[in-house]
């Protein structure tokens, strides 16, 4: 049977680990070569790197990340931030990623979705879209959650998949870093809606939130970053918590 | 020393960090005169049936594939082009091991079958030496691979399908041994030692 992987995500800036809550408020949170070999070695299913400086200064430095990443681990992972062009996606794989993860460019252009996947196959794309609910519904935003967009998550989510996308990645900007749990009714209704892999991102705080994300959100592998940065809970102690709720998990 | 088909398709940086992780010398080429040399043949794959196809004919490594009688290893796309005939865009393969290899269709999966699922053994076999039944090992694929006489490892995703198989030197993995984390890197480790 498939398990359902956990994910730490690592963001990375000028080379460096950090986490904020809410897209703000940046912490120092280590070295992310080390902290990959770390995590893999506790049992992490795959690994996803953020590059959220993302400027043509730093694009280099996160490269390096990458290649150092993919020499110290042997499971796979996924880059994102700024890529916005298929040359940034070819250099991201042959630095060593196995998927690269697109946000705002494809919102902006989505025929750089259908490029992409064209190029390098549905297997290693993933769309990753920022909601955040208001009034309409779930909206998307764009740029690291700074700036909001006319579009519909959910139909947005579809749009990614017809035009590409292998995987999706759903943050929701309402519970990312508050560890309150993710949202469930966002992951519940893209998952119920589209047929590749889903990953929930934002809010873990506890175990029973990954669990719910999965058995509640319907979600297909679940995304979290500072519980495990500051060592709150194992990747272990979750995955134990999660096979005696009937969850199938790598141990 | 081992040989890395490239054909401008596969995952090769990957491939090439696992084998230097385990210390094992290897060279990456498309030249069928360079190929020759190699005592051990690794063919990584990502993408799809057809476009591998092309590419190594393309490259004239097609035909000269059915004929070598060193070890090889066929991953993913690469295990997948060794049977007769891939439903993805209908695309006719190798043919070393019979079957058709056809996509996951059932309604309730999510496709493609990503992550980390367990390889059940079937028959013995050198390259899952030190390998307990039931490992975990990395997939991401649409298509899965038929229940065949060459099946030496089986997989259940909505239905059971191959995923190791071998014949005579030929041998194949569905799963991404090169990211499969220690019990990939053992089965690489085999298949550069024992096979």
């Amino acid at each position: 049977m498939l398990t359902k992987r956990i994910i730490p995500c690592l963001d990375v800036k000028d080379g460096r680990t950090v986490k904020g809550t809410k897209f703000v408020d940046l912490r120092d949170a280590g070295d992310p070569v080390e902290l990959a070999a770390r995590y893999s070695d506790e049992g992490a299913d795959e690994l996803v790197f953020l590059d959220i400086s993302a400027s043509q200064e730093t694009r280099k430095t996160f490269l390096s990340v990458v290649e150092r990443v993919a020499r110290a681990i042997q499971i796979p992972f996924t880059v994102g931030g700024g890529i916005s062009t298929v040359d940034d996606v070819m250099r991201a794989l042959d630095a060593g990623a196995d998927k690269v993860s697109l946000n705002t460019a494809i919102v902006l252009r989505p025929d750089f979705l259908l490029e992409a996947s064209t190029a390098v196959g549905s297997q290693s794309i993933v769309a990753a879209i920022d909601a955040k609910w208001s009034s309409n519904g779930w909206g998307v935003w764009i740029k690291g959650g700074s700036e909001e967009t006319s579009l519909d998550a959910i139909a947005w989510a579809r749009e990614t998949v017809r035009l590409g996308a292998g995987e999706l990645l759903v943050t929701s900007m309402d519970t990312d870093g508050t560890k309150e749990g993710y949202d469930l009714e966002l992951l519940r209704t893209i998952s119920e809606c589209t047929r590749v892999p889903l990953i929930a991102s934002g809010g873990a705080g506890t175990k029973e939130h990954v669990r719910d994300a999965i058995t509640l959100g319907k979600a297909d592998a679940v995304l979290a970053a500072s519980i495990f940065h500051y060592q709150q809970i194992s990747l272990s102690e979750i995955k134990e918590y999660l096979q005696k709720n009937n969850i199938p998990v790598r141990l | 020393m081992i040989g890395i088909l490239d054909y401008g398709a596969g995952n090769i940086r990957s491939l090439g960090n696992a084998l230097e992780r385990l210390g094992k010398q290897f060279f990456v080429s498309q030249d069928v005169n360079e190929l020759q040399r190699a005592d051990k043949l690794i063919l990584p794959g990502v993408g799809e049936a057809r476009s591998a196809i092309e590419s190594l004919d393309r490259v004239g490594l097609l035909q000269w594939l059915t004929t070598i009688r060193v070890p090889f290893l066929g991953i993913c796309i690469g295990m997948q082009i060794l049977f007769e005939h891939s439903d993805e865009r209908d695309t006719a393969c190798l043919g070393i091991v019979p079957g058709r290899v056809a996509r996951f269709d059932d309604t309730d999966l999510k496709v493609p079958h990503m992550g980390w699922n367990r390889v059940n053994l079937k028959a013995q076999s050198v390259l899952f030496e030190g390998i307990r039944d039931g490992e975990f090992f990395y997939f991401v694929h649409s298509f899965g691979a038929p229940l065949v006489p060459d099946t030496i490892g089986t997989t259940e995703y909505g239905r059971q399908f191959s995923s190791a198989v071998q014949h005579k030197n030929f041998y194949g993995v569905q799963f991404h041994a090169e990211k499969s984390g220690n019990a990939g890197l053992q089965l690489l480790r085999n298949f550069s030692e024992l096979c």
